[in-house]
């Protein structure tokens, strides 16, 4: 039996979907069909992947307008009388085909404050309980596929990539401000550069990720409300404006 | 050359997994200006696939493990044909390399006083390997990513693939490089480069590896003129999945049996209580009822009074199993083996402990791993040879060429234990970065880069876009993996050999007639046929070596030379280039000094 991908071709510039027909076989997954198309009928069809696993993270498109990782997604998902539509990540600029542009996510990476760990025991080492890291473990998780990037309003229709860090990098901030050796504060860059009050907890990151990473309960209300303490608890506020000669710059 | 867009660095590492990560923040720490050159992007090498863990002997979960059992399994599990000194400096630093990671922010999975956990591995005698999960490798290559994003002095070039190491009178002066996403090329000038570029894997058809695994470190540094050694050794992981068609040859970690999974035959028998080699039958349970007591006293973190089951055997045996099993009909369905969790442990703790490979089987093969056994056979996963070094610096036989990771030869010698090649990452990338930035701050002449021979190189890469009709990249790479598979597999005589020279001569020159289609910008279908020309070096030095050595040793299996051959135990076969030609030579290994050799025999 065959079925038939209809895959944007194009760059920047623009571009068309284009059908092309491949056999079916059993367990086969959307980038198995994206891989026979390059080997039979476009060898030039652009596309990312690396482990074909689910672990990398790197195979991410829209199949059918749903963000997914093309390795984890199967063909027998689909009703076969029916074209399968394989675009691009819709939230950033395509370079080719279903190639694009994500160096925007590693500038945001760069602007987090790295880990700075608590010194060590005598011993050179740490100790620390396995329930205390079970909730950090959650977040790295995280492959970086980018497909709660992707879902997000505020990126996808609103393009506040200039003001808004994105749920992979609040991810990213929970793994550092909930790590128990971490003893440096991500409460100022998530309010001043972050943005992370421009999420309205629609869930969306949540539904697609792969990883099952519970991002909107686990990492950013949590970060919310640490911003709120900081920021707007009236206590706080009139502190930090008594001692504020003593902050950093 | 001045249309090229050209970049110069003290030290050019290429390759950022685990290794190469590692060498440019130590180039970095050492005050060295560092290029950083990956084919993908950031952060979705390899290492990221590795599941069960990195080994050392931090001695945390069994208080009897030390840096010299480490270095005796080492030895023994590589056959002693490792590099001797490298396999001692991974056994000595390997648990400061782990801890350090942990101080750069990585979570380990913990021993209940709150330390790193360790579990049970292939060929460890001791539960050595500190884990996360069955995600190590993730979380191994976030920690050195972000270290690298925040280490001054590292540019990354993202999408970017080296084609060619430029040399100026027999020094290392530079490489050839295209962005991937514009087609366009980079010349990068440099002192000193750090191979750091992975396995050959993508040379077979069956294989557990990613694109990226084609070679490149082997043929650029073959090419340069350097020392490949071990070139026979290719592993064979026993564990991979078989079936559907789909997922044939993606890994399934060896932690399963390390969680207490246990192999079985069509007839329910566990067949690994016969394959117990003459070397490992005094550490190895005889019984089920011993084996089983073993996974017992271990699940519940007692330390371990009996000997340990035989699924816990090297790679190369349980793989070498596996196959005879299967060939004498006693197989899966799909041509494999069961590999039987469900039946031994709870299905939450096999959730905890094995959460990607429940995830894995249970999307993509329709099997759910807490009810079912998984149908498992030999994946091509390890390149145990590469590029010759010194064990201290990583120095290559070029000057200005250094090697670190699974691109480096010497130190798993026949066979690498499960574990080894994380710790390697780290001991050996650090290494590398080290003696990297102290050739290149001893060094003050001025390197050139030869304009002529860079248009010429250039004008070789591009020549697939005027094959217009020309072979289909994709389907000479198919033939190619089909080929290796068939000729130079996991069972190699003479005769396939021969076959498989011969083979590869028609493949080179289907090669060298592949045509594209489109333009140079993110264009695989051109990505393949560059990649081609290193895959095919790798496959001939591989079948050469394989000629070579007229024994069977760890991973090379000759059907024609069954026995180990005491001619072959000290000697190292070399593969190199004299002119166009590839040679292979035997040379010998160094004598293991005795009080190593104490070590390995257990008196000390």
């Amino acid at each position: 039996m065959d079925a038939v991908l209809r895959i944007f071709r194009g760059d920047a510039q623009g571009g068309q979907f284009q059908d092309y027909t491949v056999p079916l076989h059993e367990g086969m997954v959307v980038l198995d069909a994206i891989h026979h198309v390059q080997a039979h009928a476009a060898s030039d069809l652009a596309c990312r992947w690396n482990c074909k696993a689910g672990r990398c993270g790197s195979c991410s498109a829209e199949v059918d307008g749903k963000p997914k990782l093309m390795c984890m997604t199967r063909m027998d998902e689909f009703q076969p009388s029916e074209p399968i539509t394989v675009a691009p990540l819709k939230a950033f600029p395509v370079i080719k085909d279903l190639v694009c542009d994500v160096s925007w996510n590693y500038e945001v990476n760069k602007r987090i404050p790295p880990f700075h760990p608590k010194p060590p025991e005598p011993d050179g080492t740490w100790r620390m309980q396995q329930e205390d890291i079970d909730r950090v473990q959650e977040f790295r998780k995280c492959i970086e596929c980018f497909l709660c990037q992707d879902v997000c309003h505020v990126l996808r229709d609103h393009e506040k990539k200039d003001s808004f860090a994105g749920p992979r990098f609040f991810v990213r901030v929970a793994s550092l401000e909930m790590h128990p050796l971490d003893v440096a504060s991500r409460t100022a860059y998530l309010e001043e550069q972050g943005g992370i009050g421009l999420c309205n907890i629609t869930k969306c990151c949540t539904e697609v990720c792969p990883e099952s990473i519970r991002i909107t309960d686990n990492a950013i209300i949590p970060l919310k409300e640490r911003v709120v303490d900081d920021f707007y608890d009236p206590v706080r506020l009139a502190w930090r404006w008594l001692t504020r000669r003593d902050r950093a710059p | 050359m001045d249309r090229f867009e050209t970049y110069r660095y003290d030290v050019l590492v290429v390759g950022a997994g685990g290794a190469g990560l590692r060498a440019a923040i130590e180039a970095a720490a050492q005050g060295a200006s560092v290029g950083l050159i990956c084919k993908s992007l950031l952060g979705k090498a390899h290492t990221v696939m590795a599941e069960g863990g990195v080994a050392a002997a931090l001695a945390n979960t069994d208080g009897r493990d030390s840096w010299q059992v480490h270095f005796r399994d080492t030895m023994r599990g590589g056959k002693m044909l490792n590099d001797w000194r490298m396999a001692e400096l991974l056994a000595r630093e390997a648990p400061a390399r782990v801890v350090e990671l942990e101080g750069w922010g990585a979570l380990f999975d913990r021993t209940p006083d709150g330390r790193i956990l360790q579990r049970n591995f292939g060929g460890h005698q001791y539960p050595r390997l500190a884990h996360v999960g069955d995600r190590t490798g993730l979380e191994m290559i976030r920690t050195l990513q972000d270290k690298t994003v925040h280490s001054p002095g590292i540019d990354v070039y993202m999408e970017c693939t080296v084609a060619r190491l430029l040399k100026d009178d027999g020094r290392i002066s530079g490489a050839l490089a295209y962005r991937r996403e514009t087609g366009r090329f980079v010349v990068f000038r440099t002192k000193a480069v750090v191979l750091a570029t992975g396995g050959i894997g993508r040379a077979y058809k069956i294989n557990s590896n990613s694109w990226e695994y084609t070679g490149d470190g082997h043929a650029l540094a073959y090419d340069a003129g350097a020392d490949l050694i071990g070139m026979e050794f290719v592993q064979f992981h026993p564990t991979g999945m078989v079936w559907p068609l789909s997922v044939r040859g993606i890994l399934v970690t060896e932690g399963v049996r390390g969680e207490g999974g246990v192999l079985k035959n069509s007839q329910g028998e566990r067949f690994m209580f016969r394959y117990i080699p003459e070397m490992f039958r005094a550490d190895f349970a005889d019984t089920e009822d011993e084996a089983d007591r073993w996974v017992a006293e271990v699940i519940a973190g007692r330390t371990a009074t009996v000997r340990r089951p035989p699924e816990l055997l090297t790679r190369d045996v349980v793989a070498r199993a596996i196959a005879q099993e299967v060939r004498e009909g006693r197989g899966s369905p799909h041509g494999g083996a069961f590999l039987d969790i469900a039946s031994r442990r709870k299905p939450e703790e096999i959730r905890k402990k094995l959460p990607s490979m429940y995830q894995q089987f249970y999307e993509l093969a329709d099997v759910d791993i807490t009810r079912q056994p998984m149908e498992v056979g030999p994946t091509t996963h390890y390149m145990m040879g590469g590029v010759r070094v010194d064990a201290e610096t990583q120095a290559a036989t070029v000057p200005g060429l250094f090697a670190a990771g699974e691109v480096a030869g010497g130190l798993h010698g026949a066979n690498r234990l499960g574990g080894n090649s994380l710790s390697d990452l780290l001991v050996f990338g650090r290494r590398a970065g080290l003696g990297a930035a102290a050739y290149a701050k001893a060094y003050a002449g001025d390197l050139q880069v030869d304009a002529r021979e860079i248009e010429a190189i250039a004008a070789e890469l591009l020549a697939p876009f005027d094959h217009v009709g020309g072979e289909n990249p994709y389907a000479v790479h198919d033939g190619l993996q089909d080929m290796m598979g068939t000729y130079v597999g996991i069972a190699r005589s003479e005769s396939d050999l021969r076959t498989a020279l011969s083979e590869l001569e028609r493949l080179r020159a289907r090669a060298a007639r592949v045509g594209v289609e489109g333009h140079r910008q993110y264009n695989p279908g051109w990505h393949v046929a560059v990649d081609l020309r290193h895959l095919l070096t790798v496959s001939e030095a591989v079948t050469r070596a394989a000629l070579e050595r007229r024994e069977s040793r760890g991973a090379h299996m000759r059907v024609d030379y069954p026995d180990s051959e005491p001619a072959f135990a000290t000697v190292n076969v070399v593969v190199r280039r004299r002119g166009d030609a590839m040679t292979v030579d035997q040379e010998p290994i160094p004598p293991l000094p005795d009080a190593l050799r104490r070590i390995v025999e257990g008196k000390d």
